[in-house]
């Protein structure tokens, strides 16, 4: 410890030097040893992993032939370390429906989940605008109208996970150079950007479903564009995964580049930061992090939202907490809101529609909270 | 060796001249002000000063190296750039935005170490404003969000700071209480160049005015030289 900490640390509450205005000091400084405390433990992040894991443990269990947690985890204790428990019917059964069917899915939908936030956060600190998102920047249309294309056009999931990835950076980049081109860098000028850019590529979108085979084509189109993880075909999941995972590490090893990018160009570039460098790295990452959860699911909206701006009331805006803690929860929500699209109705319903549902009334609430902070 | 050597100097922004052949020299240890009316190129040479633009003709040398050769990192380890105080969207504490100072002093994908928050808590402690170390930098004032900035200046471990208009939307007392400040790391041989709005700050606390009018150095000197009612209707355009 430093002497200075050592200072800080001998006045706890350290209200001597606002003794000026008694109340509001006491009552910031007491909120602030609080923040103190929970920001020196690693509290957020552990607490984070703890729910992702409770969470896929109880959505294991969850479905039509439901399994409880105890189960669960004598299946895997007998699995993988030897505890005999169930008779080897019983263990054949349970391992098709946890192994074969539920992991797949949960394991992708906390894959698209930390995607989507982490883009999300990623593209908030980097355009220092927290309304922005990978829907509202237009990159779910921009990647929607790629992977479209590439079902209709071409034939390898490569090149549909390509063009998927080439629209959304199209869209993106269209989103953000309407702010460039008329040199007004505000929130309101990045989110009409936006939705020019999402609106060309809706447009786009249904030019392409126009002109698509109305038996074959159009159905796959539409039904998994409405988002769902029902169509995520294993061997499919785990290619895409690969340059999703690359994206989030590189993202999360980028933190400290985003809080210095969230002061503004000029003092990024200042304190030593190659912004031109970093930023196109960002984007690329973001994007490809993003566009791709496209590829496996369709659109899910108001994910890359809703939870940073969730995450950052826990964590503070610091990327290098926010980044981890949000890769985290974000897959928890979306293993959560993909648990409510299987079971809430008699029969699924696309995820995209629950994460709309919840993420809209959350985003109009968080919206009169963090007002002060946007000037 | 002089920290700056600018020679015939020119920059326009979208074709309209805004420095035009300007030379000057600036050495370690001093603080300097530019005074000067609104659109007079002060800013503008400031961010050339930095390296964040490039002049359009001439030449700036720090420390007999031209800017533009030296790498952005390194540049960051030679010279500070203060802005005027913002409100940015995100309320990160004031020791992170401090600790933004190491920066230049990590490689491109390390992390912040035990020695980079030392250097943060000293700097912190050396402008007064420990106090203030977990709070979020959007919810104090004015003159403490120019603490912090000039913190993270120190943080970056320079010897020159480059500040735009400091004391920009202070009241008195801040604005008295930053000078106090300046002046104290000017005594232990920190390098300042400021803009000001306010040629009293001038007197204050530079050795050195330099006055601009239309791009141009129209009178450098000592304060007590310069800074007289005569010069500065002349340098601001008001009846004599």
């Amino acid at each position: 410890m430093t002497s200075a900490e050592a200072a800080l640390e001998e006045t706890p509450n350290n209200t001597g030097r606002l003794s000026h205005e008694p109340d509001e000091a006491e009552l910031s400084c007491s909120a602030s040893a609080w923040l103190l405390q929970m920001s020196r433990s690693q509290f957020p992040l552990l607490g984070s992993a703890l729910l992702l894991l409770a969470v896929m443990l109880i959505s294991l269990g969850l479905g039509k032939y439901p399994i409880s947690v105890k189960e669960i985890l004598l299946f895997l204790g007998q699995k993988y370390f030897g505890v005999s428990y169930f008779s080897a019917d019983r263990m054949r059964l349970l391992n098709s429906i946890i192994m074969e069917i539920r992991l797949p899915r949960i394991l992708a939908g906390a894959l698209i989940g930390a995607a989507l936030s982490t883009s999300g956060a990623a593209y908030q600190a980097m355009f220092v605008n927290p309304l922005v998102s990978p829907s509202l920047l237009g990159v779910l249309a921009g990647a929607s109208f790629g992977a479209a294309l590439g079902i209709v056009y071409l034939k390898s999931w490569f090149a549909v996970q390509v063009s998927t990835f080439l629209g959304g950076l199209i869209a993106v980049m269209i989103s953000v150079g309407i702010a460039r081109v008329y040199r007004v860098n505000t929130t309101i000028m990045l989110v009409l950007g936006g939705i020019i850019s999402g609106a060309l590529f809706s447009s786009l979108l249904s030019l392409v479903k126009y002109l698509s085979d109305p038996y074959n084509q159009l159905p796959t189109i539409v039904n998994w564009l409405m988002g769902s993880l029902t169509l995520s075909d294993r061997s499919q999941v785990i290619k895409t995964s690969i340059p999703i995972c690359l994206g989030l590490c590189v993202l999360l090893l980028l933190s400290r580049h985003l809080n210095v990018l969230s002061m503004g160009d000029e003092e990024a570039r200042s304190l030593g930061v190659n912004v031109q460098r970093v930023r196109l790295i960002v984007i690329v990452c973001a994007t490809v992090v993003s566009a791709l959860t496209v590829a496996i699911a369709g659109t899910i909206g108001w994910v890359g939202l809703i939870i940073p701006h969730f995450v950052r009331m826990i964590t503070g805006p610091d990327n290098r907490k926010l980044i981890p803690a949000t890769i985290l929860i974000g897959a928890a929500y979306l293993i959560v809101a993909d648990d409510i699209s299987r079971l809430a109705f008699s029969y699924e319903i696309p995820i995209g529609i629950v994460t709309a549902l919840i993420g809209i009334p959350c985003f109009a609430f968080v919206l009169r909270n963090a007002r002060k902070g946007w000037s | 060796m002089s920290l700056f050597q600018v020679d015939s100097l020119s920059f326009s922004y979208r074709r309209v001249p805004v420095i035009d052949g300007l030379r000057l020299t600036i050495d370690e240890g001093m603080v300097i002000a530019l005074l000067g009316p609104n659109g007079s190129g002060k800013t503008t040479l400031l961010k050339l000063l930095l390296g964040l633009l490039k002049p359009a003709r001439g030449l700036i040398r720090l420390r007999g190296k031209d800017i533009h050769d030296i790498p952005r990192r390194e540049l960051a380890r030679q010279l500070a750039y203060v802005p005027q105080v913002h409100r940015e969207a995100f309320g990160f504490h004031v020791f992170d935005v401090v600790l933004m100072g190491r920066m230049p002093h990590s490689s491109f994908f390390s992390r912040y170490g035990a020695k980079d928050e030392q250097i943060v808590w000293e700097a912190l402690e050396k402008l007064g404003i420990l106090h203030l170390a977990k709070r979020p930098y959007t919810e104090i004032s004015g003159g403490e969000r120019q603490l912090t900035l000039i913190a993270r200046a120190l943080a970056q471990g320079v010897r020159v700071f480059v500040m735009d208009e400091p004391t920009n939307g202070l009241d008195y007392g801040n604005q008295v209480r930053l000078l106090e400040r300046v002046g104290r790391l000017a005594d232990e041989g920190y390098t300042f160049v400021f803009t000001s709005h306010h040629p009293e700050h001038a007197l204050a606390i530079a050795d050195r005015v330099v006055m601009m009018q239309s791009g141009a150095i129209i009178r450098d000197g000592a304060p007590l030289a310069t800074v007289t009612p005569d010069k500065l209707a002349e340098l601001y355009g008001l009846p004599p």
